[in-house]
């Protein structure tokens, strides 16, 4: 798995961007968008993933089921 | 297609200002010159160092924001903390208020925009960043902007605010930079009050809560404006007033951050209209109302100089404040302007300014001087429908906000403003203009206008408010104490008995943007 914007929710206020430790976000077209393949949910990074954190509308930022839950190492 | 802005280019004073004059704005004069609101008239209180630093600065200086004007630029979008009285969802392109933006710009699209505001209004003396975020969140982008606006127009001040909580890791960089205003915003020293207040801060990878995110926040800010005093960086402390949360309190904060070196203090009613959205406003915390407002910063004022002609405007506002100009300065318009930066121009611009200042002054010493030996108690407010320049210049019915004025046989002096626009949104749009009027400017005895209609005059006199027309395109203090002689005359002759009003109200929105 990895962390998805809900698009409708964001303000674009670019906060999480920064703060990401894997760069997985970016703007794309406006819009701010994690790449699945990059996201490690924060994990060997810090103890909550950054963007939920920072992001200033609540319940933007969420767990996106689809892809593979992200495992160190694997 | 090319846009062509015609720069101001000609070095002569009087046909700068006759340009300057064209282009309608706020505007007030300060107060009795030698009162504590060091802002406000002149020099005051303030050191001469100190006064050097703000004497053109709209943001700092009240006697100076009819002159000069500012411009804030949205590249700091990001932020590290959430305030109960902030929602960042909401823009409407017709709200003019902190944390509000259209549209976000680049390091490089800033710049290019403050060289081409600065060529049109040689009066845009002032850059600063605001947001709609927190400026020291996006370090990157703010002070890149702050070095592409540097290299090119050396003659603009640069500024910015901030809420504190990165402060102290960025002090050294805002004094590189030669920044040398930074305005903080601290509502509490109380971390039990900043609980009510902000319920989250971003901090060293992690969400602090309550208590324990407020007296971080709390500590950060404090440590910060020490910092940045030590420095010789002049702060103004923004205050945002919230009736039965921290009201009583910010004269404590006030204490606080003037043991700290802060010059100035800026108390705001606290805008929280519903259909902004944020927690204070669905939660129904009212604002104050315009006596609240004044007679807290009148309880500061003898601790330090206040503040009271902030208009809260929006993260990328441009022009004098109480008007707003960025509509003609979006993205797509400026990327298309060929520029001309014309410096001498623009010192030509100041220079007349200088000169009208002085004019301004004298006239107001000569009137109090004939005020000289009358003995009275009395205080009044009078409101004025002004354009700028110091002067009682606009009609009452095209006034969008009117400049409140206290008088006494000290002098006159500027205690606020009320805006009476209408609203986008909320439901305000039906209202009738003048009952809105009238509510604003309720706690006033006489408005001076340069002009008015026949109705409003009779709905105004019925109200207890008297209308005046005969200063019109004079300079604002010295009619006023004109008029104060002659009302305290009639009141000796027994003509008229004096009667004390009751309060006035403070709009809540967005000022709407001159179409």
């Amino acid at each position: 798995m990895a962390y998805k914007i809900i698009a409708a929710q964001c303000t674009g206020c670019s906060a999480c961007e920064a703060e990401c430790p894997n760069k997985a976000i970016a703007e794309i077209e406006g819009m701010f968008v994690i790449n699945p393949e990059k996201c490690t949910e924060c994990v060997g990074h810090y103890d909550v993933a950054q963007c939920v954190s920072v992001c200033p509308v609540d319940d933007t930022c969420v767990i996106d089921g689809a892809p593979l839950r992200y495992r160190p190492g694997a | 297609m090319v846009e062509m802005i015609t720069p101001i280019s000609s070095p002569d004073p009087a046909q700068a200002m006759q340009r300057i004059a064209e282009h309608k704005g706020c505007g007030t004069t300060g107060g009795d010159g030698k009162a504590s609101c060091g802002s406000a008239a002149g020099q005051g209180d303030l050191p001469a160092e100190i006064w050097e630093k703000v004497k053109n600065h709209p943001c700092y200086s009240e006697e100076a924001h009819h002159h000069f004007a500012r411009m804030h630029v949205a590249v700091a979008p990001a932020c590290n903390i959430q305030c109960n009285y902030c929602n960042r969802k909401y823009d409407c392109a017709n709200e003019s208020r902190p944390g509000v933006v259209s549209e976000k710009l680049t390091p490089e699209q800033a710049a290019k925009k403050v060289i081409a505001v600065a060529s049109v209004i040689p009066q845009m003396t002032v850059l600063g960043i605001a947001g709609p975020g927190d400026p020291l969140a996006n370090p990157a982008k703010t002070f890149k902007t702050f070095e592409l606006v540097a290299e090119t127009a050396p003659d603009i001040k640069l500024c910015l605010s901030t809420n504190g909580l990165a402060l102290p890791d960025y002090v050294d960089r805002i004094s590189k930079y030669n920044i040398d205003h930074v305005t903080i915003t601290i509502n509490m020293v109380d971390p039990e009050i900043g609980a009510k207040i902000y319920p989250w801060i971003f901090w060293n990878h992690k969400r602090y809560t309550g208590i324990e995110a407020a007296r971080i926040l709390s500590e950060h800010q404090l440590r910060g404006l020490e910092m940045l005093t030590a420095r010789g960086i002049l702060c103004k402390i923004n205050s945002v007033m919230i009736p039965g949360v921290n009201d009583k309190h910010l004269v404590e904060v006030n204490r606080a951050v003037k043991a700290r070196g802060a010059f100035l203090h800026n108390i705001m009613p606290l805008i929280s209209a519903p259909e902004h959205g944020t927690v204070f406003g669905l939660a129904g915390q009212r604002g104050p109302s315009a006596q609240e407002l004044k007679a807290l910063q009148d309880e500061c004022q003898g601790e330090m100089n206040m503040m009271r002609h902030c208009r809260q405007c929006r993260a990328d506002a441009v022009g004098l404040i109480g008007e707003d100009r960025s509509a003609e300065f979006t993205t797509d318009k400026i990327m298309d302007m060929e520029v001309n930066y014309d410096l001498t121009a623009r010192r030509a611009y100041q220079a007349a300014v200088e000169l009208e200042r002085e004019a301004k002054l004298t006239a107001h010493e000569e009137e109090l001087s004939a005020l000289a030996g009358e003995e009275s108690d009395l205080t009044m407010l009078v409101a004025v429908a002004t354009k700028g320049s110091g002067l009682i210049n606009e009609h009452f019915g095209h006034a969008k906000e009117f400049q409140i004025y206290e008088i006494s046989v000290r002098g006159a002096k500027f205690v606020g403003h009320r805006r009476v626009d209408m609203y986008c949104q909320g439901g305000y749009g039906e209202e009738d203009t003048l009952e809105t009027v009238i509510r604003a400017i309720n706690d006033c005895h006489a408005v001076f206008v340069a002009k008015i209609g026949g109705c409003p005059k009779a709905d105004l006199a019925a109200a207890g408010i008297e209308p005046v027309e005969e200063f019109a395109y004079e300079f604002i203090e010295k009619s006023a104490i004109s008029w104060f002689r002659a009302y305290l005359a009639k009141i000796a002759s027994g003509e008229i008995a004096h009667r004390p009003r009751g309060d006035a109200e403070i709009r809540q929105g967005g000022l709407i943007i001159a179409a």
